[in-house]
Order: structure tokens, then C-alpha cells, then sequence
């Protein structure tokens, strides 16, 4: 690769020192990406700004916010009352959360249509599978803070999962919360570990990126990029379409912080926290509820804990639990199916979480489960021996072969 | 299908995935529980341009002052937010001077000295058991967050105050409790607050339950949420920036694109 020639002198006597203008040259100038890339490579660069957005205004919050019980509701109250704009950084950092996990929902699921698990990759997604749950769990600290009913409630229901562990279950229980409940200590070190693994993330985002430019991204064909004609310099291509895709994914996200700023949360905690009294249905914000789902579908509570967390914890062997050469689902016809199927199964999971756990809900709760192990542990080995895949292209600038669908489909328009 | 390598069809795919997880989903979850649903009123401050009716808003106020105020606090509003209703610094001062507050004096005496307008409302009762207490053990809700925090918001607050009905005859109602049509349970402990005439309207408004209703939820709507026009406003100015950006942005690549499309379509 060339050597970039600076023209300021400065810039130049800080790079032969400190190489950090040819690093950036490298990495975000001349980078070279697949030229086939989709829109559903924009959601990794989203994420990114979302988790920006979302340290920038946490630190804001965080100078106005007290983490004691008797005065974390009112303080909150007081960020959106009489702090200056605190109600727009408050907004910003509650529908950004939301936003964040639509963003990193859609750029997991991107993952499994494309395969971009798949070797050499492998590490990239279980970097990515790493952040999802640091995220999680910086997400339900985040929203114990209000000292909200659904505050206190979801932290006690969650937090006593833990009892669940046999022998010493209850003990660590205790040890979380820093006493015999949810209590002042439990507010205080949730606060404390809310700040810092937003910085984690950070780090363990950076092995990701790290991890990305070793072999560079995926692409719709999932073919591997067979020489500069396939690729196309990362600026100015993909900044520009970045760029489109962020004001589009800003104005949604305005839209709800001016106009919908509680469409996604729970009206019960507006109400201050209250541990005498249980609110009628205790749900979790709702990208835990597919999650909930499971763990209530399992009638052991050991069971579901450990179901719960297993459906994170397939997500780390995927990339060997998939035997498939053939990354893209594009090749693959009987995958592609399963895929959509993946995907109204945790919409349907989703649904469910927020529903009472009785009657219909439960039985529809186990099959959804069921259907969700069975798609990870035993579709994903077996599918590559029943399953029939398109003959793949040569290369991303030669999309056709003879003889292949894409062929007869440009041959007929030629014809014409 | 969707899926194809082909920015044309994917656009309206990406939008529609978006659409889905933030309209369909959300929707659904919060479908749990509300069994009721209340009929809905037709809101000032409801829209995106919406804002409060500042005469209902007063009105409220009053209805709030002379018939809630005895038993409901609103204690996250200072005197001085009713500014935001219209009233001079002047009227404000009044208005809190008018309720006293427990204070220290410069010898360290407690004392009680007259509400200034930086005073959060006075709360009726010390505290939740003497609420309690005073009202045959139902606890009275501070009302500061009361719209925010029942799903349903003004609509709910409207429907309950006009809910009160005779019970049905197999309805046993204990001593103590009220029929309510629009109350979980259907018993209430709060006795029917507005009446015809309730209160004396200084604006000369016939002063109807309905009528009241609404004034005291346009009110309380406000306590809730004084921020709704700040940010109302805010948000039309910042959407409407970024759909420009967005625009802008959309034809900038169109052009930065435009050969290595031209390109393809040749080799294809």
C-alpha cells in the first residue's frame, strides 16, 4: 500500500513520530470495502453513533443525577424540570437506548442472513455477540436508575434469578444487591457499574473494529473479495452512504424524543419506587422481551435462567455450529426460508414477553423457545447435507456463470 | 428477494424493518394488562403542533386549588412554573403566599412562614401514613406525574373523574369505596369529586363535571409535562433539518455513486 503524502507540514512531522494520520488514512480513506455492499451494512457504523450519543449524554445525566433512594426519582424529576434542556438529554439517552438495540438487532440479524459469522470471522462475531451482552446488562442497570416501580420491580425479579444457582444461589444473590433487597447499596453499584461498562463496550468495540479490517466486511454475495476491482476505497463511497443512512435512522430517532419520548417506555415508573406495593405485571423494557419470554416458558426456574442465558450463549458456538461453506443466504434456498422463519419467532417471543404468562401464552411461549433451539442446535448443523445450494459466482464484479439462475435470467433480457 | 444486491429494492426493505421493530412491536407489548380503554377526547396539546389551551389551563388550576388540593399534593411543581400558565410574578407570589411552609428561622426556631413562589406546592398531608390515615387507609396519589404515569394518560384522567355511576345491583360496594366505570376493579376509594358547580369559574365558563373534568386533565397534563411545547417546537424545527441533511445527503451519494453505477450497468 502507498505511503499517503501529507502536505501540512505539521500533520507531517506528528505522522513520521507518531504514525496516527496514516493509521486513519488507511483505516477510514483508502480502507477498501466490497462495492456490493447493501443498506444492511449501514447499521454497524449506526451502532456505533448510537453508543456515542448515548456516553455523551449519560456523562451530561450523570452530573445532575443522585444515586440514593430517597432522592434518584427526584433528582431524575428535577433533570426534566428545571435542569436546562434536561428533559432532550434525558430523552436522547431513554429512546437512545431503544434505538440502540433496534440498530444492533437488525446489524445481528444482517450477520446471520450474510454469514458473517463464518470463518475468517469468527472472532468479529463473538466480539459482537461480547457487546450484545455488555449492553444488556449496561441496559438494566440504566433503567433501575429512575427508582421507578418498573425500576425497582425489574431489578428484584432479575437480580433473583441469580437464586436460582443451587447451593450457593442465594448467597450471591446477596452479594448483588449488597444486602437482604433491592436497596440503597443495589442503587449505588448499579450506578457505579452503569458508567463504566459503556467504557468497556468501547474497548471490546474496538477488538471488533480491529477484528473487521483484518479481512474487511462481508458482502451480499459472501464471497470473498478477489482483488481491487471488487472493492472500492471506504471514503468517500461508503462516508457518503453512511451519511444517508444516519439522517434517516436521526429523523426516526428525533421523531420519538420530540414526539413519542414514552412510546417505549412503561408509564408505572413515572411512579416512585415502592416496595410495598407489586405492580400488576412486572415487564422488562422491550428488547428483553424475547428473552423473558424464554425464561418464563422453562416451568424450572433454574431451567428458564439457564435457557435464558443458553439463547445468548448459542450465538457464541454459531460460527462452528453452522457447517455451511456457503455464506450468503442468497445461495442457500432452504436456509433463507428458516431465516424469516428465526425472525417471526422472535417477534413472536417479543410478543410474548409482554403477555401474562397463563393460558395460551405458555404453551405458544415453549414452542416459540423450542423452535428457537432447534434453529440453532440442530437446523444450522444439519441443513448443509439436505439443503441444495446455487451454484455462487466467480467474483463480485463477475456476478454471472453460465449456466446459473442469474445467468439465464440476464441472458433472456439480452434476447430482448 | 429482499435481500438482493440491489440499493434500489433494499431502500424500502431497511425502512420497512425500522417501521416494524418501532410502531409493530412496541404496540403489541404494551397491550398487556389495560383492559379498560377510555374514550378519547380531543386533546389542545395532543398532535405534533399541539399546545396547551392556556384558559383551560387555568381553570384547572383552579379546579385543582378548590376541590383535589385537599386530599391530592403536587409536589415536583414549584409556585413559580405557573408562570408558564400566564399569570404575572405578582399573581404567583399571591397564589403561594396564600399556603404556609414549615421553615428555620435564624435563631434555628422552627417556624411557619408564608409559600414563596421558589416553594414547591404544599403537599396537604406530612406524610403517607397521616394521607393514609385521613382517608379511611386509600392513599391519595400526588398528582405531579399523574398523566405520565397511567397509560391512558388525560384521556384516563378525564374518563375516571366522569366515571361515576350507580353500581349495577349484583355489585356489592363496601363502606368507604365508590363505583367506578373507568377504575381497575371497578371500586374506588376516591368519593365522585366534581359536581355541577363545583367550582365558580372566574372566567364565567359553565362550570359542568365534563367540563372540569377536562380543565383539571389540561392542568395536570402540564404538571406532567411543562416541557410538551419546548419540545414540540424544538422537534419540528430539528426534523425538519434533518429530512433537508437527509436529502442533501441522498443526492450527494447518488452523484458520488453515479460512475461506478454507470460502470456496472455496462459490464452487466
Amino acid at each position: 500500500m502507498s505511503k499517503p503524502k501529507f502536505k501540512n507540514p505539521v500533520v507531517k512531522w506528528i505522522d513520521y513520530r507518531l504514525p496516527i494520520f496514516t493509521f486513519m488514512d488507511h483505516e477510514l480513506n483508502h480502507y477498501p470495502t466490497p462495492k456490493n455492499l447493501n443498506y444492511f451494512w449501514n447499521f454497524g457504523s449506526l451502532a456505533g453513533i448510537a453508543l456515542v450519543t448515548m456516553i455523551i449524554t449519560g456523562i451530561v445525566l450523570s452530573m445532575n443525577y443522585t444515586p440514593h433512594v430517597d432522592y434518584a426519582f427526584d433528582s431524575v424529576e428535577r433533570i426534566m424540570r428545571d435542569v436546562n434542556h434536561g428533559w432532550l438529554i434525558r430523552y436522547i439517552h431513554m429512546n437512545g437506548a431503544s434505538f440502540f438495540f433496534i440498530v444492533v438487532f437488525i446489524h445481528i440479524f444482517r450477520g446471520l442472513y450474510y454469514g458473517s459469522y463464518k470463518a475468517p470471522r469468527e472472532l468479529l462475531w463473538i466480539l459482537g455477540v461480547l457487546i450484545l451482552l455488555l449492553m444488556m446488562a449496561t441496559a438494566f442497570m440504566g433503567y433501575v436508575l429512575p427508582w421507578g416501580q418498573m425500576s425497582f420491580w425489574g431489578a428484584t425479579v432479575i437480580t433473583n434469578l441469580f437464586s436460582a444457582i443451587p447451593v450457593v444461589g442465594e448467597s450471591i444473590v446477596t452479594w448483588l444487591w449488597g444486602g437482604f433487597s433491592v436497596d440503597n447499596s443495589t442503587l449505588n453499584r448499579f450506578f457505579s457499574l452503569h458508567f463504566v461498562l459503556p467504557f468497556v463496550i468501547v474497548g471490546v468495540v474496538i477488538l471488533h473494529l480491529v477484528a473487521l479490517h483484518r479481512f474487511g466486511s462481508n458482502n451480499p454475495i459472501g464471497i470473498d473479495v478477489k482483488g481491487t476491482q471488487d472493492t472500492l476505497p471506504f471514503h468517500p463511497y461508503y462516508t457518503i452512504k453512511d451519511l444517508f443512512g444516519l439522517g434517516i435512522f436521526l429523523t426516526l430517532f428525533a421523531a420519538a424524543v420530540f414526539f413519542f419520548p414514552n412510546f417505549m417506555g412503561h408509564p408505572d415508573n413515572y411512579i416512585e419506587a415502592n416496595p410495598m406495593v407489586t405492580p400488576a405485571h412486572i415487564v422488562p423494557e422491550w428488547y428483553f422481551l424475547p428473552f423473558y419470554a424464554i425464561l418464563r416458558a422453562i416451568p424450572d426456574k433454574l431451567g428458564g435462567v439457564l435457557f435464558m442465558f443458553g439463547s445468548i450463549a448459542v450465538l457464541f458456538i454459531l460460527p462452528w455450529l453452522d457447517r455451511s461453506p456457503v455464506r450468503s443466504s442468497q445461495f442457500r434456498p432452504i436456509f433463507k426460508i428458516f431465516f424469516w422463519v428465526l425472525v417471526l419467532d422472535c417477534f413472536l417471543l417479543g410478543y410474548l414477553g409482554a403477555m401474562p404468562a397463563e393460558g395460551i401464552y405458555v404453551i405458544l411461549s415453549r414452542i416459540a423457545t423450542a423452535y428457537y433451539f432447534f434453529h440453532f442446535l440442530i437446523l444450522f448443523p444439519l441443513l448443509p447435507y439436505i439443503e441444495k445450494t446455487k451454484p455462487l459466482p466467480i467474483s463480485i464484479s463477475q456476478p454471472v456463470l453460465s449456466g446459473s439462475y442469474t445467468a439465464a435470467i440476464s441472458a433472456a433480457r439480452e434476447k430482448k | 428477494m429482499f435481500f438482493q444486491n440491489n440499493i434500489n429494492r433494499n431502500k424500502y426493505f431497511f425502512q420497512n424493518i425500522i417501521f416494524l421493530f418501532f410502531f409493530l412491536f412496541p404496540n403489541i407489548s404494551f397491550a398487556a394488562g389495560d383492559t379498560i380503554s377510555y374514550p378519547k377526547k380531543d386533546w389542545s396539546f395532543s398532535g405534533i403542533m399541539g399546545t396547551y389551551d392556556r384558559a383551560s389551563q387555568q381553570r384547572g388550576l383552579q379546579v385543582y386549588q378548590e376541590v383535589c388540593s385537599g386530599c391530592h399534593g403536587l409536589r415536583l411543581v414549584a409556585y413559580r412554573n405557573l408562570k408558564a400558565l400566564g399569570y404575572n410574578d405578582e399573581e404567583v407570589k399571591a397564589f403561594a403566599a396564600e399556603n404556609s411552609v414549615q421553615d428555620i428561622n435564624e435563631d434555628g426556631e422552627t417556624i411557619e412562614r408564608p409559600a414563596r413562589s421558589s416553594d414547591k406546592f404544599v403537599s396537604p398531608y406530612p406524610n403517607d401514613l397521616a394521607a393514609r390515615a385521613g382517608n379511611g387507609g386509600a392513599y391519595p396519589p400526588d398528582l405531579s406525574l399523574i398523566v405520565k404515569s397511567r397509560s391512558g394518560g388525560a384521556d384516563y384522567l378525564h374518563a375516571l373523574l366522569t366515571g361515576y355511576k350507580d353500581a349495577p345491583s349484583n355489585k356489592n360496594v363496601p363502606d368507604g369505596m365508590y363505583f367506578n366505570s373507568y377504575y381497575q376493579g371497578n371500586l374506588i376509594g376516591m368519593p365522585q369529586p366534581l359536581y355541577e358547580d363545583g367550582v365558580t369559574y372566574a372566567d364565567g365558563t359553565k362550570a359542568t363535571p365534563a367540563q372540569m373534568a377536562k380543565d383539571v386533565a389540561t392542568f395536570l397534563a402540564w404538571a406532567s409535562e411543562p416541557e410538551l411545547e419546548d419540545r414540540k417546537r424544538i422537534g419540528i424545527s430539528v426534523i425538519c433539518f434533518l429530512l433537508v441533511l437527509t436529502i442533501l445527503s441522498y443526492f450527494a451519494m447518488r452523484q458520488i455513486w453515479a460512475p461506478i453505477k454507470s460502470r456496472e450497468k455496462k459490464t452487466s
